[in-house]
């Protein structure tokens, strides 16, 4: 009941039962309904990309199964880290805004910000190998064709999201360290990145434990 | 709510993250674990996507602290996409089939 307190400010006064909504029937701020409402529709956007994936997946015997231990898996388990540890920092950004340390929530987003990169940076070489070797969208040296197409769709749009949660991060630590932003934009931009490293723990299992290359 | 209990709740709440973030990366250890076992495709699929599950509830609830938001959010988003991505595995058994259709 403490942090609801917290989060929704004088909402929360607004119903005082879990259903008694009133005008504020959630006792949050429209922004984080908002940004709720759009993780919501890319999680069904991402659920059908997944759920093609699968599909795919297991009705092919042929599939590929590339990744050896190192690289490809060390390197997928090392971005898992590096993606679960930047959610940790972006908790402590959002923790930083609410208690009022300015500066404390900048360092913080900036942290959560060289991790989103490295992750990106570390993605971009693995698949940077993968064309090397040989994969093509329709194409590759191992197995059922549609591999690459599956494969670059859907790490593609997740990198993608990666990418703009960097820039978007961006924008708002610079704003905050102007002080043009409320805590609630901070926590806002912390549901998306903590989505986008959400969408990662299925695809981490799905695309590459699926497909470690047995000794 | 005196700033110097604000304070401690604040601390509680890093050292549940910390709590969940351990518990992350440890089902991730089983999932790579698991993926060097040799399990038929479709057992190791429900395996580890009901791990995946597991550790996305774990971020939904803490990381982005829906657990402490009223219920009413909760009811309100998590019904919606529990039943959109039941209705889209509706055709996934086909998979199998097709698995099992296959000239080996």
């Amino acid at each position: 009941m403490a942090s609801h307190e917290a989060i929704g400010g004088e909402l929360s006064q607004v119903g005082q039962s879990a259903w008694g909504g009133g005008v504020a029937p959630f006792a949050t701020g429209s922004k984080k309904l908002g940004m709720w409402l759009f993780i919501l529709s890319d999680a069904i956007t991402f659920s059908a990309l997944i759920m093609a994936y699968s599909y795919v997946r297991v009705a092919n015997p042929q599939w590929p199964t590339p990744f050896e231990f190192y690289p490809g898996i060390v390197k997928a388990t090392v971005m898992t880290l590096i993606l679960l540890t930047s959610s940790v920092t972006m908790v402590m950004a959002v923790r930083a805004s609410k208690l009022d340390r300015r500066a404390s929530a900048v360092k913080w987003l900036v942290a959560t910000m060289v991790a989103g990169l490295a992750f990106v940076v570390i993605h971009a070489t693995e698949w940077a190998g993968l064309i090397g070797e040989g994969v093509r969208l329709f194409k590759n040296p191992w197995g059922a064709p549609l591999f690459g197409a599956a494969f670059f769709t859907l790490t593609g749009l997740h990198m993608t999201h990666v990418f703009c949660g960097v820039c978007y991060l961006a924008v708002v630590a610079v704003l905050t360290a102007k002080g043009r932003l409320t805590s609630e934009d901070v926590e806002v931009s912390g549901l998306y990145w903590h989505f986008v490293d959400l969408v990662w723990m299925f695809i981490f299992p799905l695309v590459y434990i699926m497909s470690v290359k047995m000794g | 709510m005196d700033s110097a209990s604000e304070h401690k709740h604040a601390d509680t709440g890093v050292k549940i993250v910390m709590v969940v973030w351990f518990w992350l990366l440890a089902l991730t250890a089983v999932e790579i674990f698991l993926g060097y076992k040799a399990f038929e495709v479709n057992v190791m699929i429900v395996l580890l996507m009901g791990l995946s599950v597991v550790k996305a509830s774990l971020i939904i609830a803490y990381f982005m602290h829906l657990r402490y938001e009223k219920p009413s959010m909760a009811a309100t988003l998590m019904p919606a996409l529990v039943m959109v991505i039941i209705l889209m595995f509706m055709i996934f058994p086909d998979s199998f089939r097709l698995l099992a259709m296959r000239p080996h």
